[in-house]
């Protein structure tokens, strides 16, 4: 479904990394790796169709993708570094705008929950804007219960989180993987991917 | 916990337009709420602009026959600066924190998306320049006639303004140069409106009555409600890129 | 010609030796034109009844009035193909021609002043025309300030392009603001253009200094082109070939 081919980049006229390869189909994951600053951001920024590749070619579900292709975006969640909170709004408001964004219309008890199964359930009232590096991390992730897009595009989702978020994250993920969803996902530490199939690219 | 997933949202699931309402009411509504939330900032903007007012007289002398003169074009060129100078507030927080790059990737035309923000930004910026003026006019002498057609003026301008604005403030989204470099992108395009709004207080004087430039600030606002949009949007995605 | 050689030519590459070889045509063309027009301009146009020989600077001040306003309709042009197809040697060719526009849009502005103060006593009389030569000074600055604040070339071709195109649309609305503006606070006032009425040789020479003009801005728009292609080439393979002719 997912297809990239001769896939390159450049940054400052320094090229980031030339000729990247790989196909995906539904249930299966692509980890990225890499020291920092070998392109990881780009690549992925290139899959969800924020940028335009220096060179080559993505292919999603056999037609060839620009960047801001109408049919990739509407397949896709993005969850990159930057968490995409406000800090003025509390955790649930922040949930509730990004899921209506992405297309779902929850009640405010299902975001609750949410929040709830990413450990932030006690955090009523307070604005993003107090709230830790892990904690705002988690609300960022908590989006993936609401959309119900095919791929998901996380870029280092694991970073300030703690065990218990991490479990939480690979337990999302493996369901998403199961549920012939695709996922590429740039990462420092080794997460658990035990459904799907898993391949790995190396930047 | 349970988690499964049933089935995804494909391409063509929801028709174009009511994603383009949805989107121009979940932008604006947001905006909204969190401009409410940081109005003290909004109220240094109307500040700006009665400072700014108030140094005209301070500069050329309190004779009020020349006020009354300068008057219009003080108001006006004001509201211009606490316009530009408010531009910033519509990409730039979005930009930083990573929730523009959500909006250019949900399926919610970008267009709409931004003329949600714009609308939210005149609410929040314009439209209390709006009420603030024919305060500031009696300081010039302008009568209520004239007071009444000056906020007309600036209700119809001001509009234009953050749609032009928006344009320029996403062009220069996350440079160095930043606030002269888009006072010197917008200002030339801001003339026409300056022009015609400042004029029409001045036709108006001269008996000619104002509906000519009311109207010509009326037809630029309609043509750059359906154009800025598109350029911002082009110009947003350039910024991600 | 074939579709496909414009897009051989569309590469940057093989724009190069192209723009190298048209340089010196242009350059003496405009050299030869420029002479025969101030010859004409200077010596055959007849001295006017009313301003006496000081008129005569309208030789430079039209013709460059006309290529600042051509320049912005060009660089647009180029703007709209860089986006639409994505390419870089459009996106060049809009950024040489910038600084020539803003090179004539600032000629106009000081020669009409300097027309100005013997004609109308004044150096600066606020006519619309002039005022919009002003503007439209601003809009070149504008566009290529922006591109000098982006260092990314890309996204500078691509967010100065949408600048250019913004501008282009909004050249009308402000040249006729401007021009209501001028009639309402000054009446019946005299214009710039009001100019001598046109005896055969003053338009003659004028139409001489224009093409004079285009064809020197092509070729300066040709060679500060290259120098823009080896700088944001400098990657590139065939450069290395260019080295032993520099020499």
């Amino acid at each position: 479904m997912l297809r990239a081919e001769r896939l390159a980049a450049q940054r400052g006229g320094v090229t980031l990394f030339a000729s990247v390869e790989f196909a995906l189909g539904p249930g299966e994951a692509l980890i990225v790796t890499g020291a920092n600053g070998s392109g990881k951001t780009t690549l992925l920024r290139i899959v969800a169709g924020l940028t335009q590749p220096h060179a080559g070619r993505l292919s999603w579900r056999s037609a060839p993708v620009a960047a801001f292709d109408h049919a990739l975006r509407s397949a896709t969640l993005y969850i990159g570094h930057a968490a995409a909170l406000k800090d003025d709004f509390t955790a649930e408001e922040n949930l509730l705008s990004l899921a209506t964004l992405h297309g779902a219309a929850p009640a405010r008890e299902s975001v609750r929950e949410a929040l709830a199964q990413w450990s932030l359930g006690h955090h009523d009232g307070v604005t993003a804007r107090v709230l830790s590096q892990g904690q705002r991390r988690r609300i960022a992730l908590a989006r993936m219960n609401f959309a119900r897009r095919r791929l998901w595009v996380l870029d280092e989702p694991a970073t300030a989180l703690d065990a218990s978020g991490v479990e939480t994250l690979e337990k999302r993920v493996n369901a998403h993987l199961a549920g012939q969803g695709i996922a590429v996902i740039a990462t420092h530490q080794p997460l658990a991917i035990t459904s799907g199939a898993m391949r790995s690219l190396e930047l | 916990m349970s988690v499964t997933v049933t089935s995804f949202d494909e391409v063509g699931d929801q028709p174009r337009d009511s994603s383009a309402w949805k989107g121009f009411a979940w932008s604006i509504a947001r905006d909204l709420r969190l401009a409410f939330r940081s109005r003290a900032e909004l109220g240094v903007l109307i500040l700006f602009y009665v400072i700014v007012v108030t140094l005209f007289p301070l500069a050329v002398g309190a004779d009020i026959a020349l006020l009354r003169a300068l008057g219009p074009g003080v108001l006006w060129v004001a509201a211009l600066l606490a316009s530009l100078l408010s531009l910033p507030r519509i990409f730039a927080a979005d930009f930083a924190d990573g929730s523009l790059e959500q909006l250019a990737l949900s399926t919610q035309p970008l267009p709409a998306l931004i003329s949600g923000k714009i609308a939210a930004h005149w609410i929040s910026t314009g439209l209390p320049l709006v009420l603030v003026s024919p305060l500031l006019g009696a300081q010039f002498g302008l009568t209520a006639g004239e007071g009444w057609l000056l906020a007309l003026g600036l209700l119809i301008g001001t509009p234009t303004l953050s749609l032009l604005g928006a344009i320029g403030a996403a062009l220069t989204l996350g440079l160095r140069a930043g606030g002269g470099l888009l006072a010197l992108l917008i200002l030339p395009l801001y003339v026409p409106i300056l022009i015609f709004g400042a004029g029409s207080i001045e036709a108006a004087r001269a008996g000619l009555g104002a509906s000519a430039q009311l109207s010509l600030l009326a037809a630029v606002l309609l043509a750059t409600v359906v154009g800025a949009p598109i350029a911002a949007t082009a110009a947003v995605r350039i910024a991600l890129d | 010609m074939s579709s496909i050689a414009w897009f051989k030519l569309a590469s940057p590459a093989s724009f190069f030796p192209l723009a190298r070889r048209l340089v010196p045509w242009f350059g003496a063309a405009a050299a030869v034109l420029a002479t025969i027009g101030l010859w004409v301009g200077l010596l055959v146009a007849p001295t006017d009844a009313q301003q006496g020989d000081a008129y005569r600077i309208i030789f430079i001040h039209v013709p460059a009035a006309w290529m600042s306003m051509f320049i912005y309709l060009v660089m647009a042009f180029w703007c709209a193909v860089s986006l639409t197809f994505n390419t870089r040697l459009a996106a060049m060719l809009a950024q040489a021609l910038a600084p020539t526009g803003a090179m004539f849009t600032f000629l106009a502005l000081v020669t009409g002043a300097m027309w100005g103060r013997p004609a109308w006593g004044t150096y600066w009389a606020w006519d619309a025309r002039m005022t919009s030569e002003l503007i439209l000074l601003f809009l070149y600055f504008g566009y290529m300030a922006l591109r000098n604040a982006i260092d990314d070339p890309r996204r500078a071709d691509r967010a100065s392009a949408v600048l250019a195109l913004v501008g282009v649309v909004n050249v009308p609305i402000i040249y006729f603001s401007v021009k209501w503006w001028n009639t309402l606070h000054q009446g019946a006032s005299v214009s710039l253009t009001s100019a001598p009425t046109m005896a055969a040789p003053m338009l003659a020479g004028m139409l001489v200094m224009a093409f004079a003009a285009w064809f020197y801005a092509i070729a300066i728009v040709l060679l500060r082109v290259q120098a823009i292609i080896v700088e944001r080439e400098k990657n590139a393979n065939w450069i290395g070939d260019l080295v032993p002719r520099t020499r």
